[in-house]
């Protein structure tokens, strides 16, 4: 019976706490760096498209919400010729980010993308992609890939050894 | 006293009474709110008061199904009932001097028989329903029932004695000294626990216990007849709200800084946020063990409080 008269006392007390309620149109929640919101596509430091179309993403996606096609420029880039994320599937689980080897797809702390009709949550690539390189500056993936591909010539990239005579003899 | 006056005091009573009933959707609410830290409505209009608008609205316009397998009639019935007899139970309550529907020589009485009346409307419906969780809820409203009603009958009786009327407003007058609360303390804490189950409040909210039962008795129920079973619940916290105010804190009596309606007001809101912080507070107990202490703990205290008060009155008299 004192510990039920306690417990009263002590929920009673709450009245005069602090409220945890944000009152979100007014004030806003904060969001950190590393939150995951609505996804963008990146562009590496040359303003090139970072996404080379490898599909990982459309694989890793739970619920299945990005479609997309690669295709080749004239100087063998691969970039995706549409890219689109269905926001009303999107769970934002972050596999997508996980799965991109090229940093292309990236989660950033937004999630104000309320629409009236059900379309508009259907982000092409022009929707999606950004004038950024997100999370990870300075990241080219032609300049680190073994490939040619207008960026920069065979063997010169980093940590990369110039490209061995396989004619020549002599090692 | 004029009939004409009469009519506007009963019509009164009735428009203050509904619109407490609808207004406590809000302060419950809100209350509730702030003792788990939050805030709770707040946006439709000041404070959010207005909330009891939108939701009288919202049970307005849904729909209003009666299932195939009810017992048709007394489905649509027993919402009615708990309405109608809580609100014949305050038919008694003077809320200030002069300012009372009837009153009859035998309010107490009266309150006790009316207020459980309501528990028709609990059996019926859930019988009515045809539903297994509804059915269950009104065997356990039934069985709580029986427990209650005696010791609150008996609760009561030590006042009566003290007063030597069941005339309500005989009791608050006979508190112009001492409210019944410091002669009868054990009486007023006793009748309080009641009240609580006579309302199916949380802690003894046993018929409905949606955790257990999902609704209880009113699981088939939507749309207004659902809506009638929630104004009665308020109706019953306020009834017991003002039963209490008026048997043991004194009614309308308090220093004249207000009115006398003004004193009962604040005291039987100072009771509803008591039901509401039970609410937010204490755990549902199991069923048998509310009727254990109903039977084996409350009605042998009451037997003894009203012993001792008989013992005291004859010494006094002497």
């Amino acid at each position: 019976m004192l510990s039920h008269i306690r417990t009263m006392w002590l929920v009673f007390l709450h009245l005069f706490r602090k409220k945890a309620t944000i009152e979100y149109p007014e004030e806003k929640v904060k969001l950190h760096p590393r939150y995951k919101g609505r996804i963008v596509l990146t562009r590496d430091p040359d303003g090139g498209e970072r996404c080379v179309g490898c599909y990982l993403c459309a694989v890793a996606c739970p619920v299945d919400c990005i479609a997309l096609q690669a295709t080749e420029d004239e100087q063998g880039r691969r970039y995706p010729e549409f890219f689109r994320i269905n926001f009303s599937r999107c769970i934002f689980c972050g596999y997508c980010e996980e799965a991109c080897p090229t940093y292309a797809i990236q989660l950033i702390p937004d999630f104000e993308m309320a629409e009236y009709r059900r379309q508009d949550l259907v982000f092409e690539k022009e929707d999606l992609l950004i004038n950024s390189q997100g999370k990870y500056p300075g990241y080219n993936y032609y300049k680190v890939a073994g490939m040619d591909a207008g960026v920069k010539a065979k063997g010169t990239g980093k940590n990369e050894d110039p490209p061995v005579d396989i004619h020549s003899l002599l090692p | 006293m004029t009939s004409a006056q009469h009519i506007w005091i009963v019509l009164g009573i009735l428009f203050v009474l509904l619109n407490i009933a609808a207004g406590l959707i809000w302060v419950e609410r809100r209350l509730l709110a702030l003792f788990q830290d939050r805030l709770g409505p707040n946006r439709a209009g000041p404070l959010g008061i207005l909330i009891v608008l939108a939701d009288t609205l919202k049970l307005f316009f849904k729909e209003d199904w009666i299932p195939p397998f009810a017992d048709r009639w007394v489905f649509i019935l027993s919402p009615a009932i708990v309405v109608g007899a809580v609100l014949m139970s305050f038919v008694i309550i003077p809320f200030a001097p002069g300012i009372v529907v009837a009153d009859l020589n035998i309010g107490l009485l009266f309150f006790l028989a009316m207020s459980s009346l309501a528990v028709y409307s609990i059996v019926l419906g859930g019988w009515a329903s045809n539903n297994k969780y509804a059915l269950l809820g009104a065997l356990r409203g039934a069985s709580q029932m029986i427990a209650y009603e005696v010791f609150m009958g008996l609760s009561l009786m030590g006042v009566v004695m003290m007063t030597g009327s069941m005339r309500m407003a005989d009791i608050v007058n006979a508190q112009k000294e001492a409210w019944f609360i410091l002669t009868q303390p054990l009486g007023a804490i006793i009748f309080f626990i009641a009240g609580i189950a006579e309302t199916h409040r949380l802690p003894f909210d046993i018929p409905e216990a949606e955790s257990e039962l999902i609704a209880g008795y009113h699981a088939e129920y939507s749309g207004m007849k659902f809506g009638m079973f929630f104004i009665g619940e308020y109706l019953g916290i306020t009834l017991i709200s003002a039963m209490m105010v008026t048997v043991f804190f004194g009614g309308w009596l308090g220093p004249a800084f207000l009115p006398a309606w003004g004193w009962f007001f604040v005291k039987t809101f100072l009771f509803i946020g008591l039901f509401i912080l039970l609410r937010a507070s204490l755990p549902r107990p199991r069923y048998d063990q509310l009727i254990g202490y109903g039977w084996k703990l409350m009605l042998p205290l009451v037997l003894a409080n009203l012993l001792i008060t008989g013992a005291v009155l004859l010494l006094l008299k002497n």
